[in-house]
Order: structure tokens, then C-alpha cells, then sequence
């Protein structure tokens, strides 16, 4: 899969801002969609493999039964500087608070074949962490990950500029990025940009269920009510929030990347919206 | 007189802490009766130790755990403040360590809690936490919504006492602008209605000049 430089792979062969006469067969796309798109067609029998799912949180917790292997552990901190941000290549720490292991669990249930990052960017402190989350958020956009799960938010407009920036460089580089919606009333970020699938809470039990919401900004409602999520110490807990709808939707993510790795977030969003249960994929 | 100005303003500043904390009171003491809990909590994030401190607790801990502080990215409430995401966390006893953990910080173990971030403009001020509303039925969505509109009122009043506090900081610091100021309005208020008018003139310059520097 040419997934190291998918931005350039398209840039070459076209213009960027114009399309000469006669130079439409250039354009081809690589897929075929059927005349009605399913979910068997979508992600029938996917099971996440080959697509990369970065967990940009809180760590992840090494060996956790509901979790098992993670392919690359890194963390970000502070450095001397407040605005400087340093990379740990290699994170021994695992999981400070849990909040992580508990999505990279939900990713694991949907795609169970799919590979685990996990970018450490929380729980050493609330002071400095917004510089903390771009530099991680950066790293991943730049290490070109089919997915990024975020579910978390900054309220801080000093980082909204930047943060806007990296999820519109994620989109173009055929990166997703899936963040958690607030169903508080503040402007809160990355999840209000068009260029993220921002992700709600429905109520059904069904971890595959998920609703396409035609008064955005948030774009799907995914499981998020009493959902068993990975404890830290191997165990398991119920627990509900906008932070478990989000990593049911990379799963989903993920099992559709890897059946057609061809897809742009774009196209993906469009079979999200066919399959949805209030479009087509509950019928 | 200057002395005079300081004092009735500081008593101001006091007067309304005190009445802020009794707002953030009053907001936990109707979370934890709106939601039949055993306890409500709201923490303040302390950014000089980057800390979250108890600010106001009723029920379970009540009048104890006031002023008692743990670090700002560990525990639940600690999650919800770096992510900015309210939780429901149930079947607490499950966990053996959070269990111990819980009965030595706050002497007795929830089964479940509720948590939401406390925001106020692009502030994350602190976190309210309800604890253990008995297990009637799965939590529903509609109890997230109450628990916003909670969270809403009880980060105005953590604001509001956030910035009594600052007005007493700075009244108590001697020599301080805040006594500058005073100083400035006790001449003024003793000045010839000749020198009044000038004085209030130049005051109304330096405001447009201080507007136009600002963000």
C-alpha cells in the first residue's frame, strides 16, 4: 500500500488547481462503487488488517487482555521551554490514567486485525498540554497513520489556528482523523472541523450502530452509552461518554480502510453516510 | 481616605467570595438531590501547582475533603479536565486498587460516578463530580444533558469566585496597582471642579489609550 507519501502520489500526475481540456481520463479513481453501497460491500468480512490506528491519548497499557499488541509506543512532553515539546521514541510507561487503553480496547473489538500506535500526550499534567497535543497530533499526521483517534478537545483559541492546520494537512494526506463531539456548550476543537469525522453518543447497545446527523457539527453518533471499556490492570469497567463513541467510529474506520485502502477521507465519509443505520446500512 | 477607599473596596471583594462559595455549594448540594446521589463534588484546578482541589463537597466527605489536592491528570476527575470530555464510570468496586486508592483519599468507595469538565470560555476551570445516583436503570443520555446544565452554572460560580479571590490578591498586595487606583480616586473625589474636569479628561484619554493596546 503506498502509504508513505500519499499527498505527493496524487500531486504529481495532476494540476493543482486546474484541469486542462482533454486531460479528464487523467482522473481516474481506483474504485468501483456499486450501484447501491452496503456494509457487506464496505467492510464485509474486514478485519481492520494492514491500516495503521494511532491512539493519541493517554498511553496504552502493555499486554492488556482486551487490548493485546500495540506495534509502537511514543510520548510527548513538555520540554524546558514551555512551547517545546519533546518526543520519547520509545514509551515504557503505558497508560497514566487509562483513558487510552480503554480506546485503543474499542478499536481492537471492532478491527481486531488492525495495528495499534500509541501517542502519548496526556497525564503528565494539565499545565502545557495543549502545546503537547499538537506535537503529538504533528507526529501522527506526519508518520501518515490511516487513522487517528482523538477523543479528547482543546477550549484553548490560541490552538485553534494550528489545530485546524493539521486536520486539514491530515485530510489531504488521506489521513482520518476521528474526534470526540462536546455536547457541552463551548467551542471546543478538532472535532467542529469539516475536515474531521466528529463523533456523538447514541443509546443502542449495538457496538456497529452508528447515525449520520444531518444538522451537523457533529457528523455521526456512534456507541457510546454502558460500554465495557479496558480497565487499567487487564480488568474491565462500564463506562459512557463521547470518548467511547469516537474510537467505535475508527474501528468501523479502519475495517472500511483495510477492505478499500484506496479510499480518501472524503470517499470515506460518503460510505459512512451510505452505511449509517438512519440512511442505508440498517436496511 | 485613600486607606477608607481600600477598605470598602477589599470588603467588597471578600463580601462576594464568600457569597460565590455559597453559589458552588449550593450547586453540588442540588446535583447530589436532582440526581438522588450519595455525594457531589467540585474541583478546582489550581494552575500555579497544577493541581485539582477540592472546592465544594456535599454529602458523602462533606466539610473533610475541602482544600485537599491531588495531581491535575490522575483520577477520573483528572481525566475529564485533560480531555475535556465528560464520563460515567460504573461498577467502581470491581476495581481493587481504585477502591483502596478512593478510601484512603476521600474515606469511602463510589461504585459509579458521573464527571464533567467545568468550562468557561476557553477555560477548563475545574471538574463536577456526582457520585453514586442509585442504579435504577442503564444511565441515559439525558442524564449527560442535566449533568451539562449543572456543569454550566457551577463553572460561572467557580469563575466569579476565581476572580473575587484575584481582586483580594491584589488589594492585599501593598503598594499594589490596586491602591495606586485608590489613591487616585480619593484625590479626585476631594478636587476643585476646575481640576475634577481636567483630572477625569486625561483619566478618559488614558482609557481610549489603554482599549486601543488591548487584544
Amino acid at each position: 500500500m503506498p502509504k508513505q507519501e500519499p499527498a505527493r502520489e496524487h500531486a504529481e500526475n495532476l494540476p493543482a488547481w486546474s484541469l486542462a481540456a482533454g486531460a479528464g481520463e487523467r482522473i481516474s479513481i481506483g474504485v468501483e462503487w456499486p450501484e447501491r453501497v452496503t456494509r457487506e460491500w464496505a467492510w464485509g468480512g474486514s478485519t481492520g488488517k494492514g491500516v495503521k490506528v494511532c491512539i493519541l491519548d493517554s498511553g496504552v497499557e502493555v499486554g492488556h487482555p482486551l487490548v493485546g499488541e500495540i506495534d509502537q509506543a511514543v510520548a510527548f512532553s513538555r520540554g524546558g521551554d514551555e512551547e517545546e515539546v519533546e518526543l520519547v521514541v520509545e514509551d515504557t510507561e503505558g497508560d497514566l490514567c487509562g483513558h487510552g487503553t480503554a480506546c485503543a480496547g474499542i478499536v481492537r473489538s471492532l478491527a481486531p486485525e488492525c495495528s495499534l500506535i500509541s501517542a502519548r500526550v496526556l497525564g503528565a499534567g494539565f499545565k502545557g498540554s495543549g502545546p503537547v497535543l499538537l506535537g503529538g497530533l504533528r507526529w501522527a499526521v506526519e508518520q501518515g497513520f490511516d487513522v487517528i483517534n482523538m477523543s479528547l478537545s482543546t477550549t484553548k483559541r490560541q490552538f485553534a489556528g494550528l489545530l485546524h492546520e493539521l486536520a486539514d494537512s491530515a485530510y489531504f494526506r488521506r489521513t482520518v482523523l476521528v474526534a470526540s463531539a462536546h455536547n457541552m456548550p463551548v467551542e471546543s476543537y478538532p472535532w467542529r472541523f469539516s475536515s474531521v469525522i466528529s463523533v456523538g453518543s447514541h443509546e443502542e447497545p449495538e457496538p456497529d450502530t452508528f447515525f449520520y446527523n444531518p444538522a451537523p457539527p457533529v457528523e455521526f453518533f456512534a456507541r457510546g452509552v454502558g460500554v465495557e471499556i479496558a480497565w487499567l490492570g487487564g480488568g474491565k469497567i462500564l463506562s459512557t461518554g463521547n470518548s467511547f463513541a469516537t474510537p467505535h467510529m475508527s474501528g468501523i474506520c479502519a475495517l472500511i480502510m483495510a477492505k478499500h485502502p484506496e479510499l480518501t477521507p472524503f470517499q470515506l465519509k460518503n460510505v459512512l453516510y451510505l452505511t449509517a443505520n438512519n440512511v442505508g446500512g440498517g436496511r | 481616605m485613600s486607606d477608607d477607599l481600600r477598605a470598602a473596596v477589599a470588603a467588597g471583594a471578600l463580601g462576594s467570595e464568600e457569597s460565590y462559595r455559597a453559589l458552588l455549594q449550593s450547586v453540588v448540594e442540588v446535583a447530589r438531590a436532582i440526581f438522588g446521589a450519595r455525594a457531589s463534588s467540585v474541583f478546582l484546578f489550581d494552575e500555579p501547582s497544577d493541581e485539582l482541589v477540592f472546592e465544594a463537597v456535599a454529602g458523602e466527605g462533606a466539610g473533610e475533603l475541602i482544600g485537599q489536592r491531588f495531581p491535575s491528570s490522575t483520577g477520573i476527575a483528572g481525566w475529564v479536565l485533560v480531555t475535556r470530555q465528560p464520563l460515567v464510570v460504573e461498577e467502581l468496586e470491581n476495581d481493587p486498587r481504585f477502591a483502596r486508592e478512593a478510601a484512603e483519599s476521600t474515606g469511602f468507595v463510589p461504585k459509579g460516578l458521573m464527571a464533567v469538565p467545568l468550562l468557561h470560555e476557553d477555560e477548563a476551570l475545574g471538574v463536577l463530580e456526582v457520585l453514586d445516583r442509585p442504579a435504577k436503570a442503564a444511565f441515559s443520555l439525558a442524564e449527560m444533558e442535566l449533568l451539562g446544565l449543572f456543569a454550566n452554572e457551577a463553572a460561572i460560580a467557580l469563575h466569579l469566585l476565581q476572580k473575587a479571590r484575584e481582586a483580594r490578591a491584589v488589594l492585599e498586595t501593598e503598594g499594589g496597582e490596586a491602591e495606586a487606583v485608590a489613591r487616585f480616586a480619593a484625590r479626585l473625589a476631594k478636587a476643585e471642579p476646575e481640576r475634577r474636569e481636567a483630572a477625569l479628561q486625561l483619566l478618559a484619554s488614558l482609557e481610549r489609550l489603554l482599549a486601543n493596546d488591548g487584544p
